[in-house]
């Protein structure tokens, strides 16, 4: 019946954990096919944290749900390149290995702690099946490790909260049980899906702190996708900037807030809320739409709207290339990258 | 508690509705039992000592109160055509039939309907899918009579499977009873098969797109689990007022089910009554219908409860 998997030891802090080579993902629609994914490479150390950062419809939740092999090639849907995890090609497994990797090894906390959780079952159950599954916990140990979890992420009264239903809880609370749920069974790699976006503001920083406290706590490595700049900034050592299917800009969290290379890193980073603008002020939103997934702009999708464009632009698609200083890379995808101002404050 | 409280006070209340719908639809109908029972050329003071003896002369309301009365000492009253026997003991003949009919029917129908739809919904649009739903959409498009014919002449007639017109009670003989029930039942089961399969199937759909069962995936939970354990209960609201509403329909509606397998069942008795003009026969026979329709439906009601614990708040405060 129950898998008894002793928790592998975690790698190694400083190992290389996850390599993503090329990934594409591309959706068969009525409309056409949908490049969602379009050529990403990703590295991960054991521990590392990296920040995927885009603007909506630019391919990470499916980038997140692809590295985890959670979409897999079928009748709509095709995958090229890899996704190496600890050794192992995620979609080259049975479906069956790829499901003991669920949860020991990588797990993912959603965008939406209303849906995200099953209405008609008990908060602690949530946590106790994983358990039972993968650690091969009986009902009684399982239980009380539920409890220890929910204690973790800072839910009171973590025994009455496991015999409630998720829609006696709020949403934070919700939030937390998810991430419980995705730390029960202590995994190498966490993938956070915008973990913040449905929640109120005051929370969304709590939320943040906390994941970033666990994962650097446990030496868990993350991946935290957000629309938003300004949630990774601190909790990541490295970023990767998404724009339509692809990665445009990567490099350190801090280095690519010390001087953006590619004119749409440059457009998100203006688009920070400051502390000091005054409330309610709207949103300084990137002028333009985003590509059209089916049939992106010729030449740099960026083309559209950016204010640097001309006519090679217009002509050739630019491919990443590294413009950091030895040891420090820091890669863009740009004809005309921006300068890096003369005093670096870093 | 204070849920099922509530729902017993309303439950008077409608039963009390329902016996005054029944009295008045049964009063209307046109036809005239006392013509009926006299016949062609009857002399004009035997029709009004008739009616008198009936009861008929009096105005409706006193003719519902004192109905009513005789219904809740349990007096249904007795039938209108010679042997006139006692309404309450034909209907306690006939329910355990049309109830057993319905049951088993019903039971077949949710015992098939369930891993079909799970079957179904686990790939939507694949070949299992299209499959399962073109097969239901035939059986739904074909008359229940009709498959109750052809099985009739193949596993009866043909094959001598099953024996005809036999009735035996259960309690009389278990297995001859079952045997007997079996192909009457499975008649019932494939038309409400094919609605349950359906109605199932597209709320499994719908459930399996839902973010708390990628969340189950992303646990590493087994597909067949996550359909089981995750995926039924939230999809199963359609079917399971479905299946309230076809408990009611049933057991007063196997007709033909009973008239082809010559079982002596409620359908059979009202439809036999109604003919006759046998008012109190009809009253009553649709009065225990009614009833029992009422009542599983305050069962279903209650069950919503455990199927969405979201809906037990709106009652607790
Ligand atoms: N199953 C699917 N079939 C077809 N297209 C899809 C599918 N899933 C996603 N897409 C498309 O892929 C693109 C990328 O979607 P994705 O959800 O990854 O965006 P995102 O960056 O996560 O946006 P958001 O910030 O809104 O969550 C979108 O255009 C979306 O419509
Ligand atoms: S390649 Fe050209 S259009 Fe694309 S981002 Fe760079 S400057 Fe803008
Ligand atoms: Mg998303």
């Amino acid at each position: 019946m129950s898998r008894t998997s002793s928790p592998a030891s975690r790698p190694e802090r400083g190992t290389p954990l996850l390599a993503v080579r090329d990934l594409r993902t591309v959706f068969h629609t009525p409309r056409g096919a949908v490049r969602a994914v379009d050529g990403v490479d990703l590295d991960l150390a054991a521990g590392e944290t990296l920040g995927i950062v885009g603007e909506s419809g630019s391919g990470k939740s499916v980038l997140g749900r692809t590295v985890m092999g959670l979409v897999t090639s079928g009748p709509t849907t095709t995958i090229t390149g890899s996704v190496t995890l600890d050794g192992s090609d995620v979609h080259a497994l049975s479906s069956r290995a790829r499901r003991q990797l669920w949860g020991p090894r990588i797990a993912m906390v959603f965008q939406d702690p209303m849906t995200s959780l099953n209405p008609v079952k008990h908060v602690g159950t949530h946590l106790t099946e994983p358990l039972r599954l993968h650690l091969g916990l009986g009902r009684r140990a399982a239980a009380e490790r539920a409890v220890e979890l929910l204690t973790q992420v800072g839910i009171p009264e973590p025994a009455r909260r496991a015999g409630q239903y998720p829609h006696e809880l709020s949403g934070g609370m919700r939030q937390r049980v998810v991430i419980a749920m995705a730390l029960a069974c202590d995994p190498d790699l966490l993938i956070a899906d915008e973990p913040t976006t449905a929640l109120d503001v005051t929370v969304q920083k709590q939320i943040l702190d906390l994941l970033g406290d666990l994962t650097g706590r446990l030496g868990m490595a993350m991946v935290l996708i957000s629309h938003d700049l300004g949630a990774i900034a601190g909790r990541t050592d490295r970023v990767g900037v998404m724009y339509g299917g692809r990665v445009v800009e990567s490099t350190a969290t801090t280095a690519l807030f010390a001087a953006p290379r590619h004119p749409y890193a440059e457009a998100l980073l203006a688009s920070i809320p400051q502390l000091t603008d005054p409330p309610h002020t709207v949103l300084r939103a990137i002028e333009g739409s985003p590509p059209d997934l089916v049939a992106p702009p010729q030449g740099c999708r960026f083309r559209p709207r950016c204010p640097y464009a001309d006519q090679q632009c217009h002509e050739e698609d630019p491919v990443l290339v590294d413009l950091g200083q030895p040891g420090v890379p820091h890669r863009a995808a740009c004809h005309h990258p921006l300068p890096v101002p003369a005093r670096v404050d870093a | 508690m204070r849920k099922v409280l509530t729902t017993l006070a309303e439950l008077v209340l409608v039963l009390l509705l329902v016996s005054f719908g029944v009295f008045l639809l049964v009063a209307l109908i046109p036809g005239d039992p006392a013509v009926a029972i006299l016949g062609d050329g009857f002399p004009p003071e035997a029709y009004a000592a008739l009616r008198a003896e009936l009861g008929l002369d009096r105005p409706l309301l006193v003719r519902y109160g004192d109905w009513l009365l005789g219904v809740l000492s349990g007096d249904l009253g007795s039938s209108i055509i010679p042997p006139q026997t006692d309404v309450l003991d034909r209907i306690l003949a006939a329910l355990p039939v049309s109830l057993q009919l319905a049951g088993m029917g019903l039971a077949m129908a949710i015992v098939l309907a369930v891993p079909l739809a799970m079957w179904s919904a686990s790939k939507p649009g694949g070949v299992v899918d299209r499959i399962i739903g073109a097969s239901m959409f035939g059986i739904l498009s074909v008359p229940a009579f009709l498959i109750g014919l052809l099985l009739v002449l193949v596993f009866v007639n043909e094959l001598g499977w099953f024996p005809r017109a036999q009735w035996v009670r259960i309690g009389a003989d278990p297995i001859g009873n079952l045997h007997h029930a079996f192909l009457p039942a499975l008649v019932i089961a494939l038309s409400e098969l094919a609605l349950f399969t359906r109605i199932l199937r597209n709320d499994l759909v719908t459930t399996l797109n839902e973010d708390f069962i990628l969340a189950a995936r992303a646990k590493g939970m087994h597909p067949v689990r996550i359909l089981v354990g995750d995926a039924l209960r939230p999809s199963s609201f359609s079917v399971v007022t479905l299946l309230g509403i076809s408990v009611g329909r049933l057991v007063g509606s196997t007709v033909i089910v009973e008239y082809l397998f010559a079982l002596p069942g409620m359908g059979t008795l009202v439809v036999n009554a109604a003919n006759q003009g046998d008012f109190p026969m009809v009253q009553g026979a649709v009065l225990v219908v009614a009833t029992i329709y009422v009542l599983v439906n305050a069962g279903i009601d209650l069950s919503y409860g455990y199927l969405d614990p979201r809906t037990r708040r709106a009652h607790a405060a």
